[in-house]
């Protein structure tokens, strides 16, 4: 084997937030919410040398002004990594830019709408109570093993008319881009390779036999000349469902069950007022919020007040800007029944998230589900809670007790 | 007392989250996209003023405009 440039780097510890952050530090992993608190309080960005170099908005404005800014701030990395490969695998539109960003997602759009959501509910309802029959006589379980991370990709697999089966190959693609992917390249390109040769195989059966399931939907799509999209192309929006749609949604449901375990007032007043799960529900989303992105900086700029440089990658931290005090009252607080929430969890402005319909919809029949059938639940104090690192934030085991259990 | 409220979606703006939909479905609807309009004229009927200001304070895009008449 040749020794790789790509082997895993290890990170110093950190000790000066504000100069020197790092977002894959165990102690940002674990509760990075009063790190967010401290740096906010110092600069509306603050600024590393690690990853080659990074920026950090932490303020909801700082955030909001640089998603809106697609003139300096590019889609081309989505990701912030110790290194930048030369650009090969795209997936629009995710990382495209206007103005091909537009024509990229409108094809995407129709298969989300809370219509198409409503049609796919009972199927999810369903989902939510084949895994609860699995384990609910234990009296207790790894809510993220056995239930959170099951129902966006079975979701998703039966969307695209696939073998609900077949999710734990998705889960482990997913895990080698988006968590070993950040720091081992080798890892995240044969995810990527296998991915596409899956997905390639499924082409070519709905072109001997058509389907009506979203991969034929989507093989079927015309651009606005009216000429079929190139199995590339499909290929890559197949991949990015994939990897846009199920850790932030395992991540999404599995903190909010989290929360729900710890906090018995909350888990009651849902029961006793299921008329506040919406509001519930986002009020989660803002405060768990998943999903960080990343934009590249293209051009000189500033961003309140904060000068930017290129060459610079930015942390786009939706969750950080759900936490600033200056938008939300009581923003370290949850509160279920917030009723005014403006919260970024699914991004700000033309990135806005493809699968939030389908998230939301997720969301709340999984929470409704549990509660029916697991009222009493609270963490098993044997076990432990852990967080994965990265991109994408949410608890990757979850031990709970149910009841009296224990 | 005040007049009749009046909301309108900024087409530009709305990236559509959705969110006035489910928090007034009587005041806006989606498109295929899932990008939102105002029903009719978006002339708000008695006793739904409320929702209108909640769909207004939780657009993240803040693409929906209240007036009063
Ligand atoms: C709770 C769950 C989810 C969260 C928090 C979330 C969050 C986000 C965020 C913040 C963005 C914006 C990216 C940016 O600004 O660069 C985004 C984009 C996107 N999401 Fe999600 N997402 C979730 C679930 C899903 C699901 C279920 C799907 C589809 C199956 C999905 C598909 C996408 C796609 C395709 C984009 C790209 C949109 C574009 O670039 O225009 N997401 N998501
Ligand atoms: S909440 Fe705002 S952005 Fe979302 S659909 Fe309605 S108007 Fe558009």
């Amino acid at each position: 084997m040749s020794d790789s440039v790509n082997a895993m780097t290890e990170h110093p510890p950190v000790s000066d937030w504000v100069h020197d952050f790092d977002h894959t530090d165990p102690r940002w992993t674990e509760n990075p919410f009063p790190i967010w608190d401290e740096l906010r309080a110092e600069c509306p960005v603050v600024h590393t040398k690690r990853f080659l170099g990074c920026y950090l908005p932490t303020t909801y404005q700082a955030v909001k002004e640089i998603a809106y800014d697609t003139e300096h701030f590019s889609s081309r990395r989505v990701v912030v990594r110790d290194m930048r490969p030369e650009i090969t695998a795209s997936a629009p539109p995710i990382t495209s830019d206007p103005p091909e960003h537009k024509p990229a997602k409108q094809f995407l759009l129709p298969p989300f709408t809370p219509d198409a959501m409503k049609k796919l509910e009972p199927r999810v309802r369903a989902i939510c109570n084949e895994l609860i029959d699995e384990f609910i006589a234990d009296g207790k379980c790894d809510a993220a093993a056995r239930y959170t991370r099951h129902i966006p990709v079975r979701a998703i697999a039966h969307m695209l008319g696939i073998p609900e089966q077949d999710g734990d190959l998705f889960i482990k693609w997913i895990h080698e881009i988006l968590e070993l992917g950040i720091k081992d390249d080798d890892a995240l390109m044969r995810a990527v390779r296998e991915m596409t040769g899956y997905f390639a195989a499924q082409l070519e059966q709905r072109k001997q036999q058509p389907t009506d399931d979203l991969i034929s939907t989507l093989m079927n799509a015309r651009d606005k000349d009216g000429q079929p999209l190139s199995d590339n192309h499909v290929l890559g929006s197949l991949r990015l469902l994939l990897i846009a749609g199920i850790d932030t949604t395992w991540s999404a449901l599995g903190s909010s069950l989290w929360h729900l375990a710890k906090t018995p007032a909350d888990r009651q007043r849902l029961i006793a007022e299921p008329e506040l799960m919406p509001t519930a529900i986002e009020e989660l989303l803002r405060a768990y919020a998943p999903v960080t992105m990343a934009r590249e900086v293209m051009k000189e700029t500033v961003i309140s007040g904060c000068p930017v440089k290129p060459g610079n990658m930015v942390l786009l931290s939706f969750p950080a800007a759900n936490r600033d005090p200056a938008v939300f009252p009581d923003a370290d607080k949850v509160l279920i029944d917030r009723k005014e929430n403006r919260h970024a969890a699914f991004g700000l402005g033309i990135h806005r998230c493809v699968g939030s319909n389908l998230a939301r919809m997720e969301m709340t029949v999984a929470i409704e589900e549990w509660l029916k059938r697991i009222p009493d639940f609270r963490l098993d104090p044997a076990g432990r809670v852990s967080w994965s690192e990265g991109t994408v934030r949410g608890p990757r085991q979850l031990p709970m007790l149910f009841g009296n259990a224990g | 007392m005040s007049g009749k409220l009046r909301v309108r979606v900024d087409q530009d703006k709305c990236q559509g989250h959705a969110r006035c939909k489910s928090l007034a479905p009587e005041l806006f609807d989606l498109d295929d996209f899932g990008n939102a309009h105002e029903v009719g004229d978006g002339t708000v009927p008695a006793g739904l003023e409320d929702k209108a200001w909640l769909a207004h304070s939780n657009c993240p895009e803040i693409a929906i405009d209240v007036t009063e008449e």
